[in-house]
């Protein structure tokens, strides 16, 4: 894939600090002491993964220990980049577009994750693979929220449906919709108003998205995606869930992992919902979208950098 | 239902009562459990490790009190140490006319939306005359953006589209707002990565430039770990004067907030409530730190149910209560009114041992139900409801896809809180009313009673 994976592990590592000095510091001493266990764990709870999949990692890296105690720091990043791998089990979201003429995009989440950019990010992507693509500017809330998608599509030629400030924005999804049908384009992005996932009546407002959208056609909206921002801790499980009860989603992309956070918290939300993780944003640009790969990503983490881990 | 804290402590401590002493050792279960529900609201796991020190030697030799339990005791404690420690410093800003304020902060944390916050909070409250200066010249539109907001607030605006270089625009923007006669003056960035070599020295070159008084770090109130760094970086970079969270009307415990006031010592001064221009106000230590604790956040509660509950109706509503002619008409605005305020769900989490707690669809759906039984009735009906009888029930009942024992069981409840009203009837103020009436209404419409409402 172009060296994709390569460019995520790069973007990932260029700025991640990696577990391997904190455990090269724990596993240089005698032995594995309670207080070591301790400063494991803190050094664990760093990349936001969430108290269990922390007790997870320990378990098996104390085990290892057990059976060998000449165990290194490099040794126990390894079991961690496994352990995670394991629990990613089944994240790598794929998809093949194409399915549906035309094939329907939604990008929800929490003010500022990201949406605008990463639809703008996708349209790109799959143009670039030769898919005729629409944007919808279902933002009609926040102030210059059209005139910023309106950029993106100008800057990479994109076709786009927009509306005025304070339009119904299931409206819009409805004319990017229609539009697209009638121009025949392969797909159509959404980009919503950002929201919390606590504003009942915001989260009415994507419901009544969702239904409009399936009343034109009812497999659609065939992905789902929350945009979730690398950066934020557990509330980003909470938000899932509440986005999931409203608008049924059927994976994540997670942004900014090219700043020092780890996004950890996508992967509590894995845990829990089993939603695919589908991209990673790693900048500000056009293509500065991923696939994810779990793997790489746990590499990435735990900074194994050889491909024999 | 989730354990509060204080349930938590409470078991962790249940063998000292004997003892007399907080000590070291019988302290040790309890710490922990403090330490767990740090982590868990995202502090940063330095900042736990310092505060439970600092907590535990707050704690080690009192003597264990009688009036109430160590467990309460102990989140006393816990709770005044946070408060201490988040609202150290002062949420003031200088005393100066003109002001200068740079804003800074990550991609998305709400600078732009603060910006517009603060210059009519600021306008409002402390008399400027506010102008925006636009110095984000990366971000797709982030220009339009402030100009809208300025519009709105009907302020000074500067900004060049065709202009690249950030120290420009600072400096234009200095000439344009004297120009205007403006004498606040604030300045919106773009958002940046705290290790962005480029992009730091960009704001530390404009922060030269325009000498600014104040300098703002947005952040978001749901960060995870990296708060601690972010921090750090910035105010290392520029020297950050004070800090505003944001999306506070999120449910995140918001653990980056005293991960940040940690490890930069910058005050926190503002916080954001919400999208609206006026959904903002200065930063509340006390409430921030029970948040954190995941004691929930009654006093937010209380002002959300003042905010949307209106003054004059609930005034009018008293009144009714007073003469104690209240009807079912009443009762459906009550609980649209609670409704108004939100998700139960979200309510709930807003309230002590309550955050996680699974109310929402049963308490809902049952509340809906009422409210489908009270709307199936007429007008005439839900005034006089001594009316409902017989066909008319089964009307009722068949109109609200209920069975007519529920339309019963619900007049019955209705009939209860008139007698209750009655008996309070040249009681005293309204408020107090008002919360007698939303408990007693929570059991008909199936709304658990809302304590300190
Ligand atoms: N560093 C970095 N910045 C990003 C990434 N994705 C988005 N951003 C930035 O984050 C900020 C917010 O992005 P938007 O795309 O406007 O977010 P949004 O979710 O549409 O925001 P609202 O519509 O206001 O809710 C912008 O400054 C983007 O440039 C990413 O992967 N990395
Ligand atoms: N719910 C809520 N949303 C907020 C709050 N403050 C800002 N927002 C929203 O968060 C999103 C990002 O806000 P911006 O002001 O564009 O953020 P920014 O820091 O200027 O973003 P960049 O310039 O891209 O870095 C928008 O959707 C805002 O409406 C708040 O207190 N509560
Ligand atoms: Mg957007
Ligand atoms: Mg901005």
């Amino acid at each position: 894939m172009r060296g994709l994976f390569k460019r995520f592990k790069e973007g990932l590592k260029r700025q991640t600090p990696t577990f391997q000095k904190a455990f090269d510091g724990i596993f240089s001493g005698a032995k594995l002491d309670s207080d070591a266990l301790e400063e494991l764990e803190e050094a664990l709870y760093t990349a936001d993964f969430g108290a269990e999949t922390v007790q997870e990692i320990i378990e098996e890296i104390q085990a290892a220990y057990k059976a060998d105690k000449s165990m290194r720091g490099e040794d126990a990043a390894r079991i961690g980049a496994r352990v995670l791998e394991q629990v990613l089990e089944g994240a790598e979201g794929r998809v093949t577009v194409g399915q549906h003429q035309p094939e329907v995009i939604c990008l929800v989440g929490v003010n500022g994750s990201g949406k605008t950019t990463t639809s703008a990010k996708l349209a790109n992507l799959y143009q670039n693979d030769g898919y005729k693509v629409l944007l919808g500017a279902c933002d009609t809330f926040r102030a210059a929220a059209n005139e910023q998608i309106q950029h993106w599509a100008n800057r990479l030629s994109i076709d786009i449906v927009s509306s005025q400030h304070g339009a119904d924005s299931a409206a819009v999804a409805f004319d990017a919709y229609e539009a697209a049908k009638s121009r025949g384009r392969d797909i159509v992005i959404l980009d919503t108003a950002g929201r919390l996932h606590t504003k009942s009546n915001l989260m009415k407002e994507l419901e009544k998205l969702h239904r409009v959208i399936q009343k034109q056609e009812p497999s659609a909206p065939h992905h789902s995606w929350l945009v979730v921002d690398g950066s934020l801790g557990s509330n980003s499980i909470e938000q899932a869930r509440m986005f999931h009860k409203s608008f049924p989603l059927t994976g994540l992309i997670v942004t900014k992992l090219d700043g020092t956070s780890r996004g950890g918290a996508i992967v509590g939300i894995y845990r829990e919902l089993k939603l695919p993780i589908y991209f990673v944003g790693l900048g500000e640009q056009p293509d500065d979208l991923q696939p994810f790969s779990a793997a790489n990503y746990a590499r990435a983490i735990f900074g194994i950098t050889d491909e024999t881990a | 239902m989730l354990e509060n804290l204080t349930d938590k402590l409470g078991k962790a401590l249940r063998n000292i009562r004997g003892t007399g002493k907080l000590t070291e050792e019988n302290m040790t279960e309890a710490l922990k459990e403090v330490r767990q529900a740090l982590l868990a609201a995202d502090v940063h796991f330095k900042v736990a490790r310092q505060f439970v020190t600092d907590v535990k030697e707050q704690c080690v030799g009192q003597e264990v009190l009688k009036s109430v339990t160590p467990g309460q005791q102990v989140v006393k404690i816990i709770h005044d140490e946070l408060v201490k420690l988040l609202g150290e410093g002062t949420t003031e800003l200088e005393d100066k006319k003109p002001l200068r304020i740079m804003m800074v902060g990550l991609h998305g944390s709400g600078k732009t939306t603060s910006s517009g916050k603060l210059a009519r909070y600021l306008a409002k409250k402390r008399d400027y005359r506010p102008a925006l200066v636009a110095c984000d010249v990366y971000r797709p539109a982030a220009i339009d953006q402030l100009e809208r907001l300025a519009e709105n607030e009907g302020c000074a605006f500067y900004g060049d589209r065709n202009e690249k270089n950030v120290v420009k625009i600072g400096q234009r923007g200095l000439d344009a707002a004297k120009q205007a006669d403006a004498n606040l003056i604030i300045f919106d960035t773009a958002g940046r990565l705290q290790i962005d070599g480029d992009l730091i020295e960009e704001i530390k070159d404009l922060k030269k430039a325009i000498q600014p008084d104040e300098i703002l770090l947005v952040a978001d109130a749901a960060l995870g770990q990296e708060a601690v760094n972010v921090a750090k970086h910035f105010h290392e970079a520029v020297q950050c004067t004070g800090i505003i969270l944001t999306k506070l009307d999120g449910d995140a415990r918001g653990g980056a907030a005293l991960s940040m006031k940690s490890i930069s010592n910058v005050p926190i001064k503002f916080m954001g409530t919400g999208e609206k221009p006026d959904e903002f106000d200065v930063f509340h230590p006390d409430r921030m730190a029970s948040r954190i604790l995941g004691m929930g956040d009654v006093v937010s509660l209380v002002e959300k149910a003042q905010d949307t509950i209106d003054e004059k109706e609930a005034e009018r509503m008293a009144e009714k209560m007073r003469k104690a002619d209240f009807n079912l008409e009443d009762f459906l605005q009550q609980m649209q009114q609670v409704k108004k305020m939100g998700s139960l769900g979200s309510i709930m989490g807003m309230m002590p041992g309550m955050s996680g707690v699974e109310i929402g669809e049963s308490e809902e759906k049952k509340m809906a139900r009422t409210e489908a039984i009270i709307l199936s009735m007429t007008p005439q009906e839900r005034q006089t409801p001594r009316l409902l009888r017989g066909s008319r029930l089964k009307r009722i009942a068949n109109g609200s896809g209920v069975q007519v024992r529920d339309v019963n069981a619900l007049l019955k409840q209705f009939g209860q809180m008139q007698k209750m009203m009655k008996m309070m009837r040249g009681g005293k103020k309204g408020k107090k009313m008002m919360q007698a009436m939303q408990a007693q209404m929570g059991d008909g419409g199936g709304l658990p009673k809302l304590p300190g409402m």
